[in-house]
């Protein structure tokens, strides 16, 4: 039987506040264990929160970026579950009411572009964390500690319509989302440090079926090949036990990397009645018309704007112009590079860009930000292939010198330095080429005899006499000339 | 005799303070000596001659330098509900035995500026659930009349306090009455402001959409000052109010009210109080009502009549369903707010325990009092899956309807609402202890204001029960943000009876 895997994503971005979303505490990573726990956070009797309107102006941006409705009033709830990490032993999230509603999410799956509607995204604090490993009580005993200083970090969960159909897919939203968030400079994206996490809605049906079947949740992913390995992994399981006559139980389940495997942690029997309710400490969210044309008109050019810009003024074809708008940083790098050079080479600049360069940052690992040839200097190795000055092929090894900052990086220097200018001279061609002709009598004999392959052969002659340097249009041109002479 | 007892009223100690007749440190020292002397040991929880007399220093000094205020120096305490830096906070709960806050709550905070001297914390019933002050860890509060009896509750130890004579003012917090029926059992003057005008920060929450901050004290005008300072915007908690009817939420907002108030009574000569509606609903005079209640109610109106108000009979129609509208809500919000004690970041832990979920449910069990494990569980039943529509969200219907009911009287037919506050004297201790749900009805002439976020206070206006020695309250509830009128039509009560002067064997 053929199937169809049906996945959902829920995404917690971490928002990039300074303090927290109903605290003065910092949200610094990596402090000192409960140094940045206040009374608030600690949950201490008589602690009341106090939203942070930061965290509600980067849910407004985010609304405002995939076309969503940003709700004039939201409510918080309280999520009741008792658990050693939840100071309050509630959490206050957004339930009936959330934010924003809606809105739509458009990215590449290869070549293919794949539009994803969102359900709603909400505002919620996140929890603090229990510390199992090598953590003694005061009497040596093995024990847990917990950390409480990402306790109240402001969280937008994002809810996406169960409109995913493959792993790749939904890898392909969640790089997409990635990017955006971080584009709007909502979160920081640190997936290490747990910014950006996903919950995966997984189930399976027969190819046609209208029905769905039954879900599992696979909790926290925190990085891309996990998302596609861990849903990979999920949909096989449910398939092979529908096909031994099992059926798919609704449970939550994790996803360990080290098996590559998901496994329960608990079943739908066993979840929690979160007796969720209106949070009686937080008045309803009011959000206003005013402040959500403040924040739309401080938006920067959003991906699919630029990308369509990319694509009518800048000559790109979509999947380039789509590439290039994955990140902030990288777009940035075009329009850059782009810009110090003449309107048709903007091409140029994506192809370098999309090849060489990301190689070399794939390669060392480096983010675009931090590239050692500057979108200036890409630019003016573009140039120079423009102007004559060396080839193609001669300029990806400038570029490789230039990424080892050969010559202080500059492509000019490199060039004099390494004499690469191309030899553009028809006397000095036209010299080469008497000789290579000369040397090369029975491969003369096979062009005259109507073997094109010979041509190319006797090219390749005359540009290694000239050591690569040699223009190859002219060396064409004045071949053929010589040849037919 | 407490040195205290010699000051009828705020004003007159302040001004013997002014004038040097008396000392904030020699006050101190009588009135910390008269609470641990005192008959009833468990009014004060906790007493600490220290930081007491630390704080009559400071208002000598300002009384010296000459910038001592209307509050300075005079002597007050806390219901151990609100929490403070130095004095420990228990909230009359086992769960909480040992707890000192790391800061203070704003309300102390405001009245530690204002300049007054606290003498320590006060008993209260467990997490303010009751109306006796039987359900406090460390033992039960007698009723000053008589030690056979509850001073009423949650805020008994502060009614208790001010009817003693050991503090001249203290603080208490109302979420269904707990301000106004301790001090009609206890015969002192009490005020619970609109909901959002007092901030609710660094008060330990019971219900947080009802709680409500306010004091008790002898008399009407000595309520003004005090709640004056107590009240105010307060950024820390979100349900504070930044302006009331178009005035800032702000200390000065009570007083000016009342001095207005005053001053166009004052004009009125010898009717001061014409053209004042007061609507009597009828709902409050039912059959529960003790015939003693009923009598006193009756002779206070009449007094009103005297001073020029009319009577305006109204209806409240849904006062019968406050009842169990506050017994969800409160008892849900409860549930999710106490929450938190569970023995892991602070708080009674269990000596003895399995896992995790075996520490949590001992240490709970252990630290809390039957009646908070009764709420608790209540509003866990009424927040659960399929039963939190038929229970929540009905009561949250009854309660805006019962908003309307007040909203209609008090905009269309009426300028005050008067009343009894609880339905007979004070009952024996002990009396209710194995039905529970009895103390709960007692509720009936008070949640409705509550569950409105109006403004209510009680004054004494009368005596009754066996030997008549018992006080009786009247309770007076006004619109919205009209505390400063509320206090001075009780005032004017107040000048033309003197059943707020009566002082109590137990002083």
């Amino acid at each position: 039987m053929d199937w169809e895997i049906v996945i959902g994503l829920e995404t917690h971005t971490q928002l990039s506040t300074q303090s927290k979303i109903f605290s003065r505490s910092s949200t610094q990573f990596g402090a000192v264990p409960n140094t940045q726990a206040n009374a608030v956070d600690m949950a201490l009797p008589g602690s009341l929160p106090v939203m942070n309107r930061g965290a509600v102006e980067r849910a407004i941006r985010f609304g405002l970026a995939i076309g969503a409705t940003v709700a004039n009033r939201s409510v918080f709830a309280r999520k009741n579950y008792f658990y050693p990490d939840l100071p309050k032993n509630y959490q206050i999230s957004q339930f009936e009411l959330p934010i924003v509603i809606g809105g739509k999410l458009s990215f590449f799956v290869g070549e293919q572009e794949h539009t994803i509607n969102l359900t709603r995204a909400h505002l919620e604090e996140d929890a603090g964390k229990s510390l199992h490993e090598h953590f003694q009580g005061p009497h040596g005993e093995s024990s847990s500690g917990i950390d409480l200083n990402r306790a109240g970090t402001p969280l937008l969960e994002i809810v996406s319509e169960p409109e995913m159909r493959s792993a790749a897919e939904a890898v392909a939203y969640a790089r997409a989302l990635h990017g955006l968030v971080v584009w709007l400079g909502i979160s920081d994206g640190n997936m290490q440090e747990g910014s950006f996490r996903c919950d995966a809605n997984v189930s399976v049906r027969p190819k046609g079926q209208k029905a769905f079947g039954t879900r599992c949740e696979i909790k926290n992913i925190n990085s891309f090949r996990f998302i596609e390995r861990a849903i990979q992994y999920e949909a096989r399981r449910q398939i092979e036990l529908i096909e031994d006559g099992g059926t798919v139980r609704q449970e939550t389940r994790l996803y360990d990397s080290e098996r590559d495997e998901t496994r329960t942690m608990r079943s739908k029997e066993d979840s929690n009645d979160y007796r969720y309710f209106p949070d009686p400490d937080l008045p309803p969210l009011i959000v206003s018309q005013d402040w959500i044309e403040h924040v739309r008109a401080a938006l920067p050019e959003l991906p699919a704007a630029k990308r369509a810009r990319f694509e009518s003024d800048m000559g790109l074809t979509a999947y380039d112009a789509a590439q290039l708008t994955l990140h902030r940083a990288i777009a940035d790098y075009f329009e850059a590079a782009a810009g110090a050079l003449p309107a048709d080479q903007a091409k140029q600049a994506a192809n370098w860009i999309l090849g060489e360069l990301s190689a070399a940052l794939n390669r060392d690992e480096l983010e675009i930000g931090r590239s050692p040839v500057s979108p200036a200097r890409l630019a003016a190795l573009i140039q120079r292939i423009q102007d004559g000055t060396i080839s193609n092929k001669i300029a990806r090894d400038v570029f490789t010198a230039m990424w080892s900052g050969e010559s202080g990086g500059d492509p000019d220097a490199i060039i004099e330095a390494r004499g690469l200018r191309q030899i553009s001279d028809t006397g000095a061609i036209e010299a080469m080429i008497d000789a290579v002709l000369a040397a090369h009598p029975a491969i003369v004999e096979e062009y005259r005899a109507g073997k094109q392959k010979a041509f190319n052969s006797l090219v390749g002659q005359v540009m290694k006499a000239a050591r690569g340097k040699a223009n190859p249009q002219q060396v064409n041109t004045l071949l053929k000339q010589k040849l037919g002479g | 005799m407490t040195l205290l007892s010699e000051f009828p009223s705020i004003p007159d100690l302040n001004l013997a303070l002014r004038e040097h007749r008396v000392n904030a440190v020699e006050l101190a020292t009588d009135a910390l000596r008269a609470a641990r002397s005192h008959a009833d040991p468990h009014v004060f929880l906790h007493i600490d001659d220290e930081l007491t007399l630390a704080q009559a220093r400071d208002a000598d000094h300002a009384l010296a330098a000459g910038t001592a205020g209307p509050l300075t120096g005079i002597p007050i305490a806390h219901k151990d509900l609100f929490v403070t830096r130095g004095w420990r906070t228990t909230a009359s709960s086992k769960m909480l035995a040992n707890y000192t806050s790391p800061f203070d709550a704003t309300v102390v905070d405001h009245l530690r500026t204002a300049g007054t001297v606290s003498l320590g914390k006060l008993s209260c019933d467990e997490f303010a659930m009751g109306s006796g002050n039987e359900n406090s860890a460390f033992g039960p509060v007698r009723n000053p009349w008589d030690p056979d009896r509850v001073p009423g509750g949650s805020s008994g130890g502060s009614a208790a306090a001010v009817a003693a004579r050991l503090v001249m003012a203290a603080t208490g917090t109302d979420t269904g009455g707990s301000v106004r029926q301790p001090a009609a059992l206890c015969g002192v003057s009490g005020i619970k402001p609109t909901y959002g005008t007092v901030s609710r920060y660094g008060i330990i929450a019971y219900a947080s959409s009802l709680d409500q901050a306010g004091p008790l004290a002898r008399n009407a005008c000595d309520l003004v000052p005090i709640l004056d300072a107590m009240s105010g915007f307060d950024a820390n908690d979100s349900t504070s109010l930044e302006s009331c009817d178009g005035k800032p939420n702000a200390t000065g907002r009570i007083q000016a009210d009342f001095s207005a108030a005053q001053s166009r009574f004052e004009a009125a000569g010898a009717r001061p109080l014409h053209g004042l509606r007061i609507g009597v609903p009828r709902e409050f005079f039912n059959e529960g009502l003790a015939a003693c209640v009923a009598e006193a109610i009756e002779s206070a109106l009449k007094v009103f009549e005297s001073l020029g108000a009319t009577r305006v009979d109204i209806s409240l129609p849904r006062t019968r369903l406050s009842i169990p509208a506050y017994y969800v809500i409160a008892p849900a919000e409860a549930s999710s707010n106490l929450s938190r004690y569970d023995g892991v970041r602070y708080g009674h832990r269990a000596e003895h325990y399995g896992d995790l979920i075996d520490m949590t449910s001992r240490s709970r069990t252990e630290g809390f009092g039957d009646e908070v494990r009764r709420r608790i569980l209540v509003g866990t039943y009424v927040l659960s899956h399929g039963y939190y529509d038929a229970y929540y969200l009905q009561a949250q219907r009854v309660r805006r309807m019962i908003v309307d009911d007040f909203q209609r009287a008090l905009t269309e037919e009426c300028d005050v609402i008067m009343g009894p506050v609880t339905p007979d004297v004070a009952r024996r201790i002990g009396d209710n202890k194995q039905d529970p749900i009895a103390d709960w009805l007692a509720d009936i002439y008070t949640l409705g204001v509550s569950l409105a976020g109006l403004p209510g206070m009680s004054v004494p206006c009368g005596f009754g029960g066996s030997a008549g020695r018992l006080p009786i309250g009247l309770q007076l509830v006004g619109r919205y943000f009209d505390e400063g009128r509320l206090l001075a039509i009780a005032d004017r009560y107040q000048q033309v009876t003197d059943w707020h002067q009566r002082i109590p064997g137990l002083a």
